[in-house]
């Protein structure tokens, strides 16, 4: 398994609150164990102007220009897998979503659910995680919240964060900014967040450990904004895989998108345990892949400022927007055969043979 | 993996399927037996790409479509049991029932747990004395003798918290139903690799013989799939009718040996009920009356439990190749993956399921739209 100890990794003090080794319901209650772990861990860890004003809310400056606005929950088990955890997926993915919406990630909010009996040194590791992808990212953790809920099963922890950014162009970054033509652009290869969490999960060893694709993209998002790219349409990858996000997107946007399946780069050894659970790639989760939505004239320049970034270094394109009404997803192969894609029903589940 | 590159070789595949246009005079029908080779054949657009060729019937090779609606209920029942510990492969999970499906009953609180191979359960079954863990033993050949080897090491080992809920059932007499039917239209069959991997190819000689049709044993593949097709065609274009390994990299005529041994001293033939089928004489397997106190149906006392199917559905006639899915009234419109009316529909390997995911119900030829 991954390091239990993110802290120790990022060179955090050890942990500031020796009297409880677990959590109980009065952390949630509201009373002295609720400002115990305000005042001992989240204030010191996220320190900042805005969180120090211990009000209710964050009160903060009114920018010029748009805002973007985004919330999202974390609910993965195991907490800790290999490539990340479940504070550092907090932080990205909130932050992926603003800059999605072509925003630079500035506040985030960070509420907690925790069982009741979670280790504290457990939710200690995951507050440095969240300390260190907030500095990374450049967001700063404004307000918060902290409920505690009765043991029932497992002791684990959830997240919600949500997330303000700014957006500092004029671009309107959409589905329904799509146009007939467009060229998309899939940020490298895909699978490997799934197939990570699976494998831990479900104890499967293969011969190489799978890590997850986690990543922050705002600063590849930045760039290729800065380098004024005139972005149509940008989804992260997450839940659901490349298939949903492009069936969302060609549903929103009420156009045919045709891609070359044997153009989707997927790693052997995901592919290798895809094919042994009988999952497709193409569904399985990524938490540091996306699509970008280009006219084509401005194919190679938006590659170019991809392939420079390290989340972007393999950046291809995997297909085009087709000059039709119909609201569908087909992919190609190199025998000339097509297939649709379609949203997955459920959710993937292992095939018997 | 160049090793599995090797069969997804784009120039090869094309070759063969050319070659295949070249030799056919006909639209032969021929059946792919598995509901993994269907779902490879619709994943590439393989059925597409050889339209003039070759009709796929598509074959009743998805465990997870023929298990019958009396055993989910079966299963249901054993599951939401208080001391019970309910283990199946993933895709049983999903199946309705007459009433619910498991997942409905694992969201009710009951202990339900998907595992990969049955030894897992075992396992389970040791870390937790005070349940009952039982396993949904289901599948063809392909599966069998992991299941018969748990049962053994539960046998040896004398694991009296362990039993199986089975529901196996076996290719051959299913070819030999569908062969004797009188509307059969089914000219050539690909047998299912992985079973013959276990069991040989043996058994499909006789067939072959009395009814005279090419069965050729072949692997998943894309390639695997054009190279038995144009093996099956060939026989019939030259007028044999005899049985051909394409899978040989895997299959041998005699098979997996140890394993038959293994399967036959645990397992013997029973009358087995298809979905959407019906019985089928001495097409499936239960365990022996020596090992009844791991067998869940005597120990759950449910082996007279008869359910009827809905009247509504097709399935059976997609089963048997007599109908292609989308000639379902309620294909994709009453009946998805999220509200499966037939088996066919539920698994991820059933042939509905297959043209739902790969296939547009909407008017438009994929032939017509526009390559990358």
């Amino acid at each position: 398994m991954q390091s239990e100890n993110p802290a120790a990794a990022c060179g955090a003090c050890p942990i500031p609150i020796e009297d409880y080794p677990h959590i109980v319901m009065a952390h949630g209650g509201g009373g002295e164990l609720s400002r115990q772990l305000l005042d001992k861990m989240f204030k010191p860890t996220f320190a900042n102007p805005l969180l120090a004003n211990e009000h209710d809310g964050a009160v903060i400056p009114r920018p010029g220009g748009k805002l973007a606005f985004t919330t999202d929950s974390y609910v993965i088990q195991p907490l800790f897998f290999p490539g990340g955890d479940i504070g550092k997926l907090a932080v990205y993915g909130t932050v992926n979503d603003l800059a999605m919406c072509g925003a630079k990630p500035q506040y985030i909010s960070l509420a907690f659910i925790l069982q009741e009996g979670l280790p504290m040194q457990t939710l200690w590791n995951v507050v440095n995680s969240i300390r260190v992808a907030a500095q990374e990212t450049g967001v700063q953790i404004v307000t918060g919240d902290t409920k505690v809920v009765e043991k029932c099963g497992e002791s684990g922890l959830f997240i919600n964060t949500s997330g303000i950014g700014i957006i500092e162009h004029n671009l309107t970054i959409g589905p329904a900014a799509v146009q007939t033509g467009d060229v998309i652009i899939l940020s490298g290869d895909i699978g490997r967040h799934g197939m990570a969490v699976m494998a831990l999960r479900e104890g499967l060893e293969f011969e190489s450990q799978i890590s997850s694709d986690c990543a922050p993209l705002h600063d590849i998002v930045k760039h290729i904004l800065a380098a004024g790219i005139n972005v149509h349409c940008m989804r992260d990858l997450t839940r659901g895989g490349l298939a949903s996000a492009l069936v969302e997107i060609s549903s929103s946007a009420r156009k045919q998108i045709d891609i070359a399946e044997d153009a989707i780069p997927v790693r052997e050894d995901v592919r290798a345990a895809c094919e042994l659970l009988g999952l497709d790639p193409l569904y399985v989760a990524n938490e540091g892949r996306f699509i970008l939505f280009v006219p084509q004239s401005e194919t190679v320049k938006c590659l170019e400022i991809c392939h420079a970034h390290p989340q972007g270094h393999d950046a291809l394109v995997i297909g085009r927007v087709s000059d039709t009404t119909q609201a569908v997803v087909i992919a190609g192969n190199a025998i000339g055969g097509q297939r649709v894609i379609r949203m997955f029903s459920g959710e993937q589940l292992p095939r018997i043979c | 993996m160049d090793y599995s590159a090797k069969y997804r070789d784009a120039a090869a595949i094309k070759q063969v399927i050319h070659a295949i246009r070249s030799l056919s005079t006909r639209k032969w029908p021929i059946m792919e037996i598995c509901g993994g080779q269907t779902h490879a054949l619709l994943k590439y657009g393989i059925d597409e790409l050889l339209a003039d060729a070759v009709e796929l019937i598509h074959g009743p090779g998805c465990p997870v479509c023929v298990t019958p609606l009396e055993m989910i209920d079966k299963a249901i029942l054993i599951a939401a049991q208080p001391d019970v510990i309910f283990c199946s492969f993933g895709d049983m999970l999903r199946v309705p029932g007459s009433a619910q499906d498991l997942l409905a009953v694992k969201a009710a609180g009951q202990d339900i747990r998907i595992v990969y191979s049955p030894m897992d359960a075992l396992n389970i079954a040791q870390k937790n004395p005070d349940k009952r863990v039982v396993f949904f033993a289901v599948g063809f050949e392909t599966t069998v003798p992991a299941i018969a080897m748990t049962v053994y090491r539960a046998v040896r080992e004398n694991i009296r918290n362990f039993s199986v809920l089975v529901s196996h059932v076996l290719v051959p007499p299913a070819m030999q139903a569908l062969l004797s039917a009188p509307d059969c239209r089914i000219r050539g069959f690909l047998a299912a690799g992985h079973v013959c991997a276990v069991m040989g190819f043996h058994e499909y000689i006789p067939i072959a013989q009395k009814f005279n049709i090419p069965i050729v044993v072949t692997g998943f593949e894309p390639l695997d799939l054009v190279q038995g097709i144009y093996l099956c065609i060939k026989q019939l274009e030259e007028g044999r009718f005899g049985v051909e390994n394409q899978y040989a990299r895997s299959v041998t005529e005699q098979g997996n040996i140890p394993a038959q041994s293994l399967m036959s001293q645990l397992f013997a033939p029973v009358d087995r009920k298809w979905r959407g089928i019906g019985v089928i004489p001495a097409s499936g397997l239960q365990l022996k009356p020596q090992y009844s106190s791991w067998d869940a149906e005597k120990l759950f006392t449910l082996e007279n439990m008869q359910v009827n199917e809905p009247e509504i559905c097709i399935s059976g006639l997609v089963l048997q190749g007599l109908k292609k899915p989308p000639q379902c009234p309620a294909f994709a419109q009453q009946c998805t993956p999220e509200h499966p009316l037939g088996a066919t529909m539920v698994s991820a390997e059933g042939a509905c399921a297959a043209y739902y995911h790969y296939r547009t119900n909407q008017s438009v030829p994929l032939s017509d739209k526009a390559h990358v």
